[in-house]
C-alpha cells in the first residue's frame, strides 16, 4: 500500500513536471518519425532516381537484344529510365557531365563477337557521383555479357564434340535453342526465420526501446531525489518498511515504461505505418523491455552519489546500449566482433524479438528474445539490491 | 503524580568509520515535555535524534518510544513519531495540501478523517489560503511552516524538531515557538534540538547539552544554573571586526582569548554576539566569568571595552 502511495505520488510529480510526456512520448515518436522519413526510402529504393543513356554503334542482333530485351523492360517497369543516343561520344559526355548517371557504349562488331567472330566489350561509364548507379549498371550489362558468354560456350562446346566447325548461319540458328535450355542453377528469394523489418517499424522499435530506458529512469532516480530533496528522511521517519520506498519507486518506472511503450507502438502505427506484428508478442517483449531498463538503471542509481551524476551516466549508457544495439541502424549485419557485442544489450535481442514477429511468428516465436530481454533486468536488478541500501539514507 | 515517559535514549554510541559521533547519550522525555538538546554544529545532535527516530542503526545503546524499541526496520512504533528535519523536506511539485496528503496516508490516515486533519493543520501553520498552490512557489517561511505542519499530522505521541528555526524570519520564527508552546501545552513530548539559548530558555522544561558526542550536562534551567553556581550575566554588544574587539577588550581585567586550537563554538569572539554559551563552560576557567551572553541588549559595558 505505501509503495503505491510513493509511486502514484511520483506518477503526479513526473506528469506535472512533462518530463515523462517529452521523453516517454514526444522525443521518440518525433525521431522515428525523421529516421522514418530519411531511410525508409533508401531501404525500398525508391528514393534512387536512376537514368541511363545506351548508344548502341553496332545495331546487331546482340546488341539490339540487349538495347531492347535487357534495358527497355526495366526502363518500362521504372526501375530506371533509359535514353538512347546517337554516339559514343555523346553518352561519354552525359555521363561525366552527370546529364544520366550512367551510360552504356556498344562497339561495332559486339553482335559479331557474340557469334564467336572475335572479341568485344560493353563500355560503362559512370559518373562520378552516383556510384550506386555505376554499380547498377555494371550489374545489368554484367548479367546480358554473362549469358551471351553462357550460349556461345555451349555453342562452342557443341562444335567441337560433334567434330566440325559451323555452317554458315547454322551458329546464329542454334542460338535461340541454346537460349531456350533453363539453367541448371538460379537464385531463389526464401523468407527467413527472422525476417528484416520495415524501415518504419525498424526505427519505430529502436527509438522506443532507447527512449524506454530515458523514461524509464525517472521512477529509478526518486531514490536519489528524495535524498537530495530532504524528504527520504522522511520517508524513512514513516511507518512503512523500507522496501516498500524501493517498490514504489520500481513501480513508478514500470508504469511510465509500460505505458510509454504501449503510447508509442499504438501511435507507431497510426502515424507512421510501422507494423509491430501480434500483439501479445509485442506485450511480452514490451515487458520485458521495461524489466531490462529498470535493472540496468536500478545500477546506475544504487552507485550514484547525486541525480545529477546518475542521470548524466544512465544517459550515457541509454545511448550506448542503443546504438551497439541497433536501435540507429542494423548493426548486427556488420558482423564479426561487433555483431556479438550487439548481443549483450537488451536492444539487440528486443529488436531480434520484433523480427520473429515480423516474419509471422506467434506470441510464442518471442520468448527465447524476451528471455534474454528479461534476464538482463533482473541480473542487473540483482546485483543493484545489494547496493540499494546505501541509498536509503536522510 | 509522575508523568509518563514518552522517549527514552539509554547509552546511543555511533561511530562512522574512525569518528564517534554519538557516545553513551541518554535521555528522557515525559509527556507534556519540552526536551532541548543543546549543541553546537557537529556536536551530536541530528545523529541523536537520526538514531531514536530509526533513521540511522545505533552501534549500541536501546531507544524507546511509548515503550516500543525503536530500530531502523520498525514500522509500526515509528507511527508515534512525528519528525521536523532541519533542511526543508517538502515536494515542491505537488501543493500544500498534496503534500500533507500524501504524509497522512503514510501515517495510516483515510478519508474524511484525513481532509479534516489537513484542514486543521493548515489553518495552523496559516498556508489554508494556500493549500492548492505548489510548495515551490512558497517563500522560505512558508515552505518552513508547512515542513512543521508534515510532522504534526498524524498528532504523534513525540515531535522531534531538529533546528527548526534555522534561517527563518523573526515573524515565522516566532510563530514556530507559539506552536511547540502550544503542542507542549497539550500534551506532546517534545524533543527540541537548537543551538539558540534563548529558544531553549523559552521552550524548553529540561534541557540536554551535547558536545564532542557527550552530553555535558542536563536539567532544568535551575539544575543547570546550580550546577554552576551562580555568576554575573553581562550583556555585551560589539561592533567591527574580531580584531578589533580583541584589541580593545584585551585591557579588561579577566578577559581571556580562548586558543585557537579551541573549537568555534567555545571561541566566543567568532561567534554574533547574542548566541548562547553554555554556562557550565565557566567551570573551566576564569575566561567565562563574563558568560552566558543571552541578549544582544547592552546593559553594561566596561568602559575600557568599547
Amino acid at each position: 500500500m505505501a509503495a503505491l502511495l510513493i509511486a502514484l505520488k511520483d506518477l503526479r510529480q513526473r506528469l506535472r513536471d512533462r518530463s515523462a510526456y517529452l521523453w516517454g512520448i514526444v522525443a521518440p515518436l518525433g525521431l522515428a518519425a525523421i529516421f522514418s522519413l530519411l531511410f525508409s526510402d533508401l531501404a525500398t529504393g525508391a528514393a534512387l532516381d536512376v537514368r541511363f543513356a545506351v548508344s548502341d554503334q553496332d545495331r546487331g542482333a546482340a546488341a539490339r537484344a540487349f538495347v531492347e530485351e535487357g534495358l527497355l523492360p526495366l526502363d518500362a517497369q521504372g526501375v530506371f529510365a533509359v535514353e538512347e543516343v546517337a554516339s559514343a561520344a555523346e553518352a561519354r559526355q552525359k555521363a561525366t557531365a552527370g546529364d544520366v548517371d550512367a551510360a552504356f557504349v556498344i562497339p561495332e562488331g559486339f553482335s559479331a563477337a557474340a557469334e564467336g567472330n572475335g572479341t568485344s566489350a560493353i563500355e560503362v561509364v559512370a559518373n562520378v557521383d552516383s556510384p550506386i548507379a555505376g554499380q547498377v549498371a555494371s550489374a545489368v550489362a554484367g548479367q546480358f555479357v554473362g549469358e551471351i558468354n553462357a550460349v556461345g560456350t555451349s555453342l562452342g562446346t557443341y562444335f567441337t564434340l560433334v567434330g566440325r566447325a559451323p555452317e554458315p548461319g547454322e551458329a546464329e540458328a542454334l542460338v535461340p535453342e541454346a537460349m531456350a535450355v533453363p539453367a541448371p542453377l538460379a537464385l531463389a528469394e526464401t523468407t527467413a526465420n527472422s525476417k528484416e523489418l520495415s524501415a518504419d517499424t525498424f526505427y519505430s522499435a529502436g527509438m522506443a526501446i532507447l527512449f524506454l530506458f530515458l523514461t524509464v529512469q525517472f521512477g529509478v532516480l526518486g531514490l536519489l531525489e528524495e535524498r537530495q530533496n530532504g524528504t527520504m528522511g522522511r520517508l524513512l521517519a514513516a511507518p512503512i518498511s523500507r522496501r516498500a520506498i524501493v517498490v514504489g519507486k520500481a513501480l513508478t518506472s514500470f508504469v511510465l515504461g509500460v505505458v510509454s511503450m504501449a503510447v508509442l507502438v499504438v501511435g507507431t502505427t497510426l502515424l507512421l505505418g510501422a507494423s509491430w506484428g501480434n500483439s501479445l508478442g509485442v506485450a511480452i517483449l514490451v515487458l520485458a523491455g521495461v524489466i531490462a531498463a529498470m535493472g540496468i538503471m536500478f545500477v546506475v542509481a544504487a552507485v550514484a552519489r547525486t541525480p545529477e551524476q546518475a542521470d548524466n551516466v544512465q544517459s550515457i549508457i541509454a545511448f550506448v546500449l542503443a546504438m551497439l544495439g541497433g536501435s540507429f541502424f542494423p548493426i548486427a549485419q556488420a558482423g564479426g566482433f561487433i555483431a556479438k557485442l550487439s548481443l549483450m544489450t537488451p536492444h539487440a535481442w528486443f529488436l531480434r524479438g520484433l523480427g520473429d514477429l515480423a516474419a509471422g511468428g506467434g506470441a510464442g516465436a518471442v520468448f527465447p528474445a524476451a528471455l534474454y530481454v528479461a534476464l538482463f533486468g533482473l541480473v542487473t536488478g540483482g546485483l543493484a539490491m545489494f547496493r540499494v541500501g546505501k541509498v536509503l539514507t536522510p | 503524580m509522575e508523568r509518563r515517559l514518552v522517549l527514552e535514549a539509554k547509552g546511543l554510541r555511533k561511530a562512522f568509520k574512525d569518528l564517534v559521533a554519538v557516545k553513551d547519550v541518554s535521555f528522557h522525555i515525559a509527556e507534556g515535555e519540552t526536551y532541548g538538546l543543546l549543541g553546537p554544529n557537529g556536536a551530536g545532535k541530528t545523529t541523536t535524534i537520526n538514531m531514536a527516530i530509526g533513521l540511522l542503526e545505533r552501534d549500541a545503546g536501546e531507544v524507546l518510544v511509548d515503550g516500543r524499541e525503536i530500530r531502523t526496520t520498525s514500522t509500526d512504533a515509528k507511527a508515534a513519531i512525528g519528525f521536523v528535519p532541519q533542511d526543508i523536506a517538502i515536494y515542491p511539485d505537488l501543493t500544500a495540501r498534496e503534500n500533507l496528503m500524501f504524509f497522512g496516508h503514510l501515517y495510516g490516515l483515510t478519508g474524511k478523517a484525513l481532509a479534516a486533519r489537513v484542514d486543521e493543520v493548515l489553518d495552523t501553520i496559516g498556508l489554508r489560503e494556500r493549500a492548492k498552490d505548489r510548495s515551490g512557489e512558497f517563500s522560505g517561511g512558508m515552505k518552513r511552516r508547512l515542513n512543521i505542519g508534515i510532522g504534526l499530522l498524524h498528532k504523534p505521541r513525540l515531535l522531534m524538531l531538529d533546528e527548526p528555526t534555522v534561517g527563518v524570519d523573526p515573524q515565522s520564527r516566532n510563530a514556530i515557538l507559539e506552536s511547540v508552546e502550544q503542542l507542549s501545552a497539550a500534551g506532546m513530548a517534545v524533543l527540541y534540538t537548537t543551538h539558540y539559548m534563548e529558544e531553549a530558555e523559552r521552550l524548553c522544561d529540561r534541557v540536554g547539552i551535547i558536545d564532542e558526542g557527550s552530553i555535558r550536562a542536563e536539567g532544568t534551567r535551575a539544575e543547570l544554573v546550580r550546577l554552576v553556581g551562580e555568576r554575573d550575566k553581562v550583556r555585551l554588544t560589539a561592533s567591527g571586526t574580531s580584531a578589533g574587539r580583541w584589541r580593545r577588550c584585551a585591557p579588561c581585567p579577566g578577559w581571556w582569548r580562548p586558543p585557537p586550537a579551541r573549537r568555534p563554538w567555545n571561541c566566543w569572539s567568532t561567534r554574533p554576539i547574542g548566541r548562547w554559551r553554555p554556562s557550565w563552560r565557566r567551570r573551566r576557567g576564569p575566561a567565562f566569568r563574563s558568560i552566558p551572553w543571552t541578549s544582544t541588549s547592552p546593559t553594561s559595558r566596561p568602559s575600557s571595552c568599547t
